[in-house]
């Protein structure tokens, strides 16, 4: 954030760790509160939050991956099964069982991480590009199993309708309501994520990201470690699978076919590897920037082109434009928007009197 | 730092564009009308025949002053055959007041089955979706508005009965699908014809992207030796399909296409019409740029000053596009009459939907009739067959065993 620290001088590790590093970051968070919890909600149409809700999920299933990928050093190219697995079983329990959604999406996000741990034993044996070969076999593993297994997917559609998530008896179903219900755990995966990194195991896990070998040396049981990380991401795979199966009312393993998996890894490269807030900038960079760019090329094209052409014209520039810009961000600043973000931040550290 | 400025400066009039866009204003006889298309997806060789045709025909209505004095705006939203994107693009036709949506891909149909109903803007998903969305009471807000994977399940079996002399006891009929949802669907109605009309049934899956299915086609020819293949692929397996199965020197005419592997691309993707010769396709729209419709756009491309429009060059999916666009202009006619000249409502164009009958396009469209129970219209199919270099009518639209399909969406619903 913005702010400067001079005069604020650390003497202990605590202090080192603390979630805010510095006393105005206290007051940074409650200026965000306020923003995304008041503002936001009551100055958008319906049609902004609905792409915010989108972005929402987005991060919960970036900042998971980012936990194995980024912090751990261990590849998944099966996040998205791990998500399904997570959406099939909450649609299940809702619909068979009647559960409510606080029951349902901690079960979907646990059998997603039982399912994830399963899939990441290669990774006890395996490393880099040979990993990613495994971890995609989980994926498809996992589809050919949800579409050909009526009693999970619930028929040959694979696909089931669940209820809208109520709260106190009242039912979630507009974009400003389902607005609240994923911010809420957008919010909490986000500090829960500070709060993992921050952890023994999360030292343990950037240990093992850094070097393995030496990893063990020191201690760290690299099995146990390596498996909670799959266990951990697919927990919040699983969470944000949970979350798109309320969001649009059925879940459906179409939704979460290799092409999402790759989405997720492009959000957290872009965003930056190994950083909360480098999770979040990427997400919110790969669900927006394309409708953005769609947004501002409307006016545009609308001078030069009919209805029809426009439509073309658009849909393709679109594309090209980012593609562009991601291969213009990570020139630009190869370690990710967070990396960006903080050069940015230390220029204005010392503005107007840079050397 | 002149970068970081100049990256402000561009942040502020990227941002400074959305706004503008955001601030496009509606006008008084003006009714908005939502497109999902498939342009750069997985299945984008669909989406940029199909929807061309879609915005020919809305043109062509208003260069003709409108629908009763009303012009239609056409919001296209590239979906990318993604969920997200499809969820977004709703949620901005609404914004702009869209009376009615055109839906596109199975998986985004069912993710906007819940989301149309709860904002009571009617989605038409024209030969995909689920078949059981037929059922108006079930799905009051989806219309299926042409066959149904059941629907075309059960018209190519009865093709193949008539084509085998009519009688399938004792014949033997392979299955060969791709291995989704949508290739699975109509398995259920061809196990209980298979049951009812005595033929012996075999499936044959092929897994995704379906490049690949050297093994199946082998298996067809060689092992089962079935009297007819009824085939249900997508994107790129149709033309695979129509390559392997006449490297194994099966009869093309004992091969009827579902209506996703029907197009002249197929064809001339499979090494052309030479190659494919007798293969028979099943349509839910008339085939071929022979229509007045047609011309009528081309025509209005002349005044224009334009030639025709490319895409014409596949008039399968082009006329599909046609066909949509000109149901929707039709259901929102029905609307504005009902209402004696007043601007409708979403819900009015729902009800001017359900009024759909004996529109036809001059043959381009089949004699359907969409009504509050039926939304697919009754289910007809033509099919045209591959003849001396190109896609020849092979018989009137027809539709067949309506009470099994009947049967399963009372069972499913």
């Amino acid at each position: 954030m913005l702010h400067r620290e001079s005069g604020v001088f650390k003497t202990s590790y605590a202090a080192d760790m603390a979630l805010y590093p510095l006393p105005i970051a206290r007051w940074t968070i409650v200026a965000l509160v306020v923003l995304f919890a008041v503002i936001l909600p009551l100055s958008l149409h319906e049609y902004y939050l609905s792409i915010i809700n989108l972005a929402l999920i987005a991060v919960v299933g970036a900042l998971g991956l980012n936990i194995l990928v980024g912090y751990t050093g261990q590849i998944s190219v099966g996040h998205a099964a791990f998500m399904s697995v997570g959406a099939y079983t909450a649609a299940n329990l809702a619909v068979k069982l009647g559960l409510p959604f606080w029951i349902t999406l901690p079960a979907g996000g646990l059998m997603a991480a039982l399912i994830g741990a399963i899939v990441g034993i290669p990774s006890l044996r395996i490393k880099g590009l040979y990993l990613a070969i495994a971890t995609l076999a989980g994926q498809l593993i996992i589809e050919w199993i949800i579409n050909h297994t009526p009693a999970i997917s619930g028929g040959a559609q694979a696909s089931i309708q669940v209820p809208r998530p109520s709260l106190f008896g009242h039912e979630l179903r507009t974009q400003g309501q389902l607005y609240f219900f994923l911010l809420f755990f957008a919010a909490l995966a986000i500090v829960a994520t500070l709060n993992i990194v921050r952890s023994r195991i999360g030292r343990a896990f950037v240990a093992i990201r850094d070097q393995d070998i030496a990893a063990e040396i020191i201690g760290i049981n690299i099995y146990r470690y390596k498996l909670l990380s799959f266990a951990i991401s697919s927990f919040y795979a699983g969470v944000c699978g949970v979350l798109y199966t309320y969001y649009l009312g059925i879940a459906n393993y179409e939704q979460f076919q290799i092409g999402v998996s790759i989405d997720f890894l492009a959000m957290i490269i872009i965003g930056g590897l190994g950083s909360v807030l480098g999770s979040i900038l990427g997400a919110v960079f790969v669900t927006m920037l394309p409708i953005a760019l769609r947004l501002a090329m409307e006016p545009l094209a609308g001078l030069f082109f009919s209805a029809g052409e426009m439509s073309s014209v658009i849909a393709s520039t679109r594309l090209v434009l980012f593609g562009g810009l991601i291969i213009f961000f990570l020139v630009v600043e190869p370690e990710g928007l967070n990396r960006l973000w903080r050069n940015i931040r230390n220029y204005f550290r010392v503005w107007p009197f840079s050397y | 730092m002149k970068h970081t400025r100049r990256w402000l400066g561009a942040t502020l009039a990227a941002g400074a564009m959305t706004l503008a866009a955001g601030a496009a204003f509606a006008q008084e006889k003006e009714l908005v009308f939502g497109l999902q298309c498939d342009r750069t997806g997985a299945t984008q060789n669909v989406g940029v025949f199909l929807c061309p045709g879609y915005h020919d025909y809305i043109e062509l209505i208003n260069s003709k002053g409108g629908i009763e004095g009303y012009k239609i705006r056409v919001i296209e939203i590239d979906n990318e055959y993604k969920v997200p994107p499809a969820m977004e693009a709703h949620e901005r036709f609404k914004k702009d007041g869209a009376v009615l949506e055109g839906l596109y891909g199975t998986p985004q149909t069912a993710a906007m089955t819940k989301k149309l109903e709860e904002d009571k803007i009617l989605g038409t998903s024209p030969g995909f979706g689920t078949s059981a969305a037929s059922d108006g009471k079930k799905f009051p807000y989806v219309f299926p508005i042409a066959a149904s994977y059941w629907s075309q399940g059960a018209a190519a079996v009865a093709f193949a009965k008539q084509q085998l002399g009519g009688n399938l006891k004792g014949k033997k009929i392979a299955y060969l699908f791709y291995d989704n949802p949508a290739g699975k669907e109509p398995l259920v109605i061809l196990e209980d014809l298979a049951k009812s009309e005595g033929f012996e049934l075999r499936t044959f899956a092929v897994p995704a992207p379906g490049v690949e299915m050297g093994a199946q086609v082998l298996d067809i020819t060689a092992r089962f030796k079935p009297d007819f293949v009824i085939a249900h692929l997508f994107g790129r397996a149709p033309s695979v399909s129509i390559k392997e199965l006449k490297g194994k020197n099966y009869p093309m005419s004992k091969v009827i296409s579902l209506v996703w592997g029907s197009a002249e691309s197929d064809i001339k993707a499979a090494g052309g019409y030479a190659i494919a010769e007798g293969y028979h396709t099943l349509q839910f729209a008339g085939v071929g740029l022979d229509f007045p419709v047609i011309k009528d756009i081309n025509a209005m491309y002349k005044t224009q000053g334009k030639a025709a429009p490319s895409a014409q060059e596949v008039s399968v999916y082009y006329n599909r596009g046609v066909m949509i666009a000109a149901i929707h202009a039709e259901a929102v006619r029905n609307a504005i009459k009902a209402k004696g000249g007043a601007k409708p409502s979403s819900e009015d164009v729902k009800k001017g939907m359900e009024t759909v009958k004996g529109f036809t396009l001059g043959g381009m469209v089949p004699p359907m009739e969409i009504t509050e129970a039926d939304h697919e219209g009754g289910g007809w199919v033509q099919v045209w067959s591959v003849k001396g270099g190109k896609l020849v009518k092979n018989g009137d639209w027809f539709r067949a065993y309506r009470e099994l399909i009947n049967k399963h969406l009372v069972a499913t619903n």
